[in-house]
C-alpha cells in the first residue's frame, strides 16, 4: 500500500485551491538498474478529483510525469467545509484515496 | 455504455453528441468524465500520434493557452509546469514533451466548476517543446508550445 497522499485545500476567493502530493516511484519503464535490467514500468495512471461529492477532475497520466507527482488545480463555486477525495490508480492495480476539507 | 465509451475516446467528431446527451439528461457529467486510460495516445512515439490519439490532430494555435514553466531547467527530472486556458468552455487540457519517448505526459478533464488551469512537474528527458493541447464543450482543439531547455536529464541511463 502506498504512503498517503497530502492533500491541502484553501479558499481563495470563492476559487478553491488544492494542491495533492502523491507518493509515487513512477518508473517509466526506461530506466536500467545496475545489472542492466530493465526496470519495469509503474506509475500513476488516472486520477480522479470529487469536491462536495461532484466529480470535478478526471485525469490520466503517463510516465513524463515527476517521481511523487504534485498537481495542483482550481475548483470554483466550492465552499469552506467541502469535502475533497482524490483517488489514483497505477499500471499494477494499487490504488489510493485521500481525503480533506477544504479550509476558510 | 461501453460502445458510448469509445466515442468518447475517440473525441472531436463525438463531442457534439455528447453534449447532446448530457443536455437529455441521459449522461451525468461524472459518467462523461470516467473514461478509460487512452492507451493510444499514452503509447504514442510522438507529438503527432499522441494527438491524433487524443483525437486533437489538426489543433490551430491559440494565444489564450498560457504555459507557464522555466526556459531553462537545472533538473530535468523535476520541471514544474503551470497551464492554463483562458479559451471559452475549455473542458480538457493535455500536457505533452516532445523529445520525451512517451511525449503523452497528463490529460485531465474539467467539470462541475474546475477550472481549466493545473500545475504538474514533469520530467524531460532532454530540452524539449512543451506542448499543451485544449479542448473545447463543442470539440474544437487548439495548443501552444513553450520550449523548455534541459542541462541535467530526467531519464537517467
Amino acid at each position: 500500500m502506498a504512503d498517503p497522499m497530502k492533500i491541502r485545500a484553501q479558499m481563495k476567493g470563492d476559487t478553491a485551491e488544492i494542491r495533492v502530493l502523491m507518493s509515487h516511484a513512477m518508473e517509466t519503464g526506461q530506466r536500467k538498474d545496475n545489472t542492466g535490467a530493465t526496470v519495469p514500468s509503474h506509475f500513476i495512471q488516472s486520477i480522479t478529483v470529487d469536491v462536495g461529492g461532484k466529480r470535478v477532475i478526471q485525469g490520466q497520466t503517463g510516465t513524463s510525469v515527476s517521481r511523487n507527482p504534485v498537481f495542483g488545480f482550481k475548483v470554483k463555486g466550492a465552499k469552506a467545509g467541502d469535502k475533497v477525495i482524490i483517488n489514483w490508480v497505477d499500471n499494477k492495480g494499487d490504488k489510493r484515496t485521500d481525503e480533506a476539507t477544504i479550509a476558510a | 455504455m461501453d460502445a458510448l465509451r469509445r466515442t468518447l475516446l475517440k473525441g472531436a467528431g463525438a463531442t457534439g453528441a455528447i453534449a447532446a446527451a448530457i443536455a437529455a439528461g441521459v449522461l451525468k457529467p461524472s459518467q462523461v468524465l470516467a473514461a478509460e486510460w487512452n492507451r493510444a495516445a499514452f503509447d504514442a512515439k510522438d507529438v503527432a500520434g499522441a494527438v491524433k490519439g487524443l483525437g486533437g490532430a489538426g489543433a490551430a494555435d491559440h494565444a489564450g493557452i498560457v504555459i507557464k514553466a522555466p526556459d531553462i531547467a537545472e533538473n530535468g527530472a523535476v520541471v514544474p509546469v503551470d497551464v492554463s486556458s483562458s479559451i471559452p468552455n475549455t473542458v480538457s487540457l493535455a500536457v505533452l514533451v516532445d523529445k520525451n519517448p512517451l511525449p503523452l505526459s497528463a490529460a485531465f478533464d474539467f467539470a462541475n466548476g474546475a477550472l481549466p488551469e493545473m500545475a504538474l512537474r514533469l520530467k524531460l528527458g532532454q530540452t524539449s517543446l512543451v506542448e499543451v493541447v485544449a479542448r473545447t464543450a463543442d470539440g474544437k482543439f487548439y495548443k501552444a508550445k513553450k520550449e523548455v531547455k534541459v542541462t541535467v536529464g530526467g531519464c537517467g541511463g
